[in-house]
């Protein structure tokens, strides 16, 4: 029988241990782990997944999407919306005329990015978004008067304001070197993926010379592996 | 008599939960949990949406350890469409089961000791571990908390070297934060007098009510689904049911730690076993790309597994169409709630919120 207190006192000894040891370890082996988030930051993890985000290859005009509608339909919560482009004779495009996700109402479970057959849709690192945009500075509105002040603001803001955390085309649109350089494993797996894809085709050309449709704008290269409903309209 | 509405917005009710408590002085003379705030229609969301789309949203059942959930859901189905698994993707699966539901059981003592009083200290030393097993999941899996990692006949990605790994690092260097947690906490008399005789639920009323779980084996009872169903390839682990004997919070915090430990025993011969091979059994790999065309025969399965807080059953009906019929959970949470007031009688006020805590409810999945 040990004598009463004595788990008390053990239990202090062990955080007694641990505050004298947290200065001296190192952060992996019990010291001080935390870090100070604005001004430093934790080294993020290349599979991290958080909002979706599409790719273009060269120019924002090269973009990889064919707005086939495969992600639209697949997303649990249904936050994007696509609209195909058409052509002044309104054949369809392939390509995005309207490409909108909502932030808000995205889970970030990452279906889209594992049903899209194109390459085209991946999730992002970026986690700092907001629905305000950045040129609203809090600093210099009154606490109280915040939404007096940010309704004043140019139209574009409020505007900007009203749509929330939806993301039109022209911000999702990343260049593929951003996405190299967050996720470089997956990319260049995809590149050479790609790459091998385009040759298969180049190789196949020929036959496919006298095909009625003719090459697709802005989607010369890779689409090895397009499927027949990719060519329709969603909906 | 006093009448006192605990929550919804308390601190110790673990999320948006109410006890309508009846009072003599201090002494408890009757409880009344509500719940439903949380309501977020899961199953009716589920039954309109193709099978694969509803693995992301059992994550938001039991966020604590949402891979748990995802394995109840992924076997349920493989179960109606008569999927096997590949062997790494059993072994695979096993271990990340096993590393959410410690870090489950380390996060609700943390939380219990919250609520007993002893603030912050464990649970911050509980965090720094989970930490480490949480960075695994983002690695692995993409993501801390809402993994989305099983998949029909499989898993997402393949544990690569460098993650077995670091599981193995986990692994042998845990028991020494145990050992100091235990140091801490296990023969604090403080700990002691608080948890000790208090709340005991009997091995007949838990039986009774169909609790399961934690409180069910602290209450003495040896019924663990991994050894009575042995889904999954769980009879192939060596590993004890560990006991208690009263029913008491004391039995139900320490059967914890000792399931925590059963738990790297079983993470421990699965790192030595794991197999190489395919993720994913390779009928099921098309779905993967075209999760709409994923339409299992018609009928009904049942799954279950042993979630860290309990039987979590998954009950799918297919029509042969690409939404399931009817789709139910199961959730432990929301049975093992049924008893808190016949654990509660007769007891302090402030012993009720330390029942409360050592059930060990999530609100996402009680309320669904």
């Amino acid at each position: 029988m040990t004598v009463f207190g004595w788990g008390v006192f053990k239990g202090m000894l062990v955080t007694f241990k641990n505050f004298a040891t947290s200065y001296f370890r190192k952060p992996d082996e019990g010291g001080i782990f935390t870090v100070q988030y604005p001004e430093e930051r934790e080294k993020t993890i290349e599979n991290f997944r958080n909002f979706p985000f599409l790719v273009y290859d060269e120019t924002p005009g090269k973009i990889r999407c064919v707005a086939c509608g495969i992600c639209e339909r697949e997303c649990p919560t249904k936050c994007i919306h696509i609209e195909m482009e058409t052509d002044a004779t309104g054949k369809p495009a392939r390509r995005p005329a309207v490409f909108d996700i909502d932030y808000g109402l995205c889970m970030n479970c990452g279906m889209c990015e594992e049903v899209c057959p194109f390459d085209s849709i991946f999730m992002d690192h970026a986690f700092e978004v907001t629905a305000v945009p950045m040129s609203v500075n809090f600093n210099e509105v009154e606490i109280g008067t915040a939404l007096t002040a940010l309704d004043q603001k140019k139209t574009k803001v409020s505007a900007e304001r009203a749509e929330g955390l939806v993301r039109h085309k022209e911000k999702l649109l990343k260049p593929n070197e951003y996405f190299q350089r967050i996720r470089p494993t997956l990319a260049s797996a995809i590149d050479q993926k790609r790459k091998a894809a385009e040759e298969k085709k180049r190789a196949a050309m020929p036959l496919r010379h006298n095909a009625p449709d003719g090459p697709v704008p802005g989607r010369e290269n890779a689409d090895g592996q397009t499927q027949p409903s990719a060519t329709q309209e969603p909906k | 008599m006093l009448e006192i509405n605990f929550g919804p917005q308390h601190p110790s009710t673990h999320g948006v939960f109410r006890m309508t408590v009846q009072l003599e002085g201090e002494k408890i003379c009757g409880l009344k949990p509500v719940f439903g705030y949380l309501h977020r229609n899961h199953e009716q969301i589920a039954e309109n949406l193709p099978y694969a789309a509803i693995m992301p949203y059992t994550d938001r059942l039991d966020y604590v350890n949402a891979l748990a959930n995802n394995f109840g859901y992924a076997i349920t189905i493989e179960k109606l469409a008569g999927l096997d698994v590949p062997e790494r993707a059993e072994y695979i699966r096993v271990i990340m089961a096993e590393l959410a539901r410690i870090v489950n059981h380390i996060t609700v003592i943390g939380f219990m000791l919250n609520d007993l009083g002893a603030f912050f200290t464990p649970l911050l030393y509980a965090f720094r571990e989970r930490e480490r097993i949480l960075d695994l999941f983002e690695e692995v899996t993409g993501s801390r908390l809402m993994n989305n990692y099983f998949r029909f006949g499989g898993v997402k990605r393949d544990l690569t070297d460098a993650n077995l790994a670091a599981i193995r690092k986990i692994v042998t260097r845990f028991p020494a934060f145990l050992e100091e947690f235990e140091n801490l906490l296990t023969k604090n008399e403080i700990l002691c007098m608080r948890c000790q005789n208090i709340g005991i639920l009997s091995a007949e009323t838990a039986t009774n009510a169909g609790i399961t779980g934690p409180v069910l084996r602290a209450s003495g009872v040896n019924y663990d689904i991994r050894k009575v169903d042995s889904y999954s390839i769980y009879n192939r682990f060596d590993f004890k049911v560990p006991l208690g004997q009263k029913g008491d919070v004391y039995d139900r915090y320490y059967v914890r730690i000792l399931e925590i430990r059963e738990s790297l025993k079983i993470l421990d011969q699965a790192l030595v076993k794991i197999p190489q091979g395919e993720i994913v059994n390779k009928k099921a790999l098309p779905f993967l790309k075209m999760p709409r065309s994923f339409k299992p025969p018609v009928g009904e399965a049942y799954g279950r597994v042993e979630s860290p807080k309990g039987e979590l059953g998954f009950y799918v009906v297919s029509d042969g169409t690409p939404q399931p019929w009817r789709y139910h959970v199961r959730a432990p949470s929301l049975i093992n709630l049924t008893v808190l007031e016949e654990m509660c009688l007769g007891q302090k006020i402030a012993d009720a919120i330390i029942i409360l805590g050592s059930i060990d409810i999530v609100l996402g999945e009680t309320d669904r």
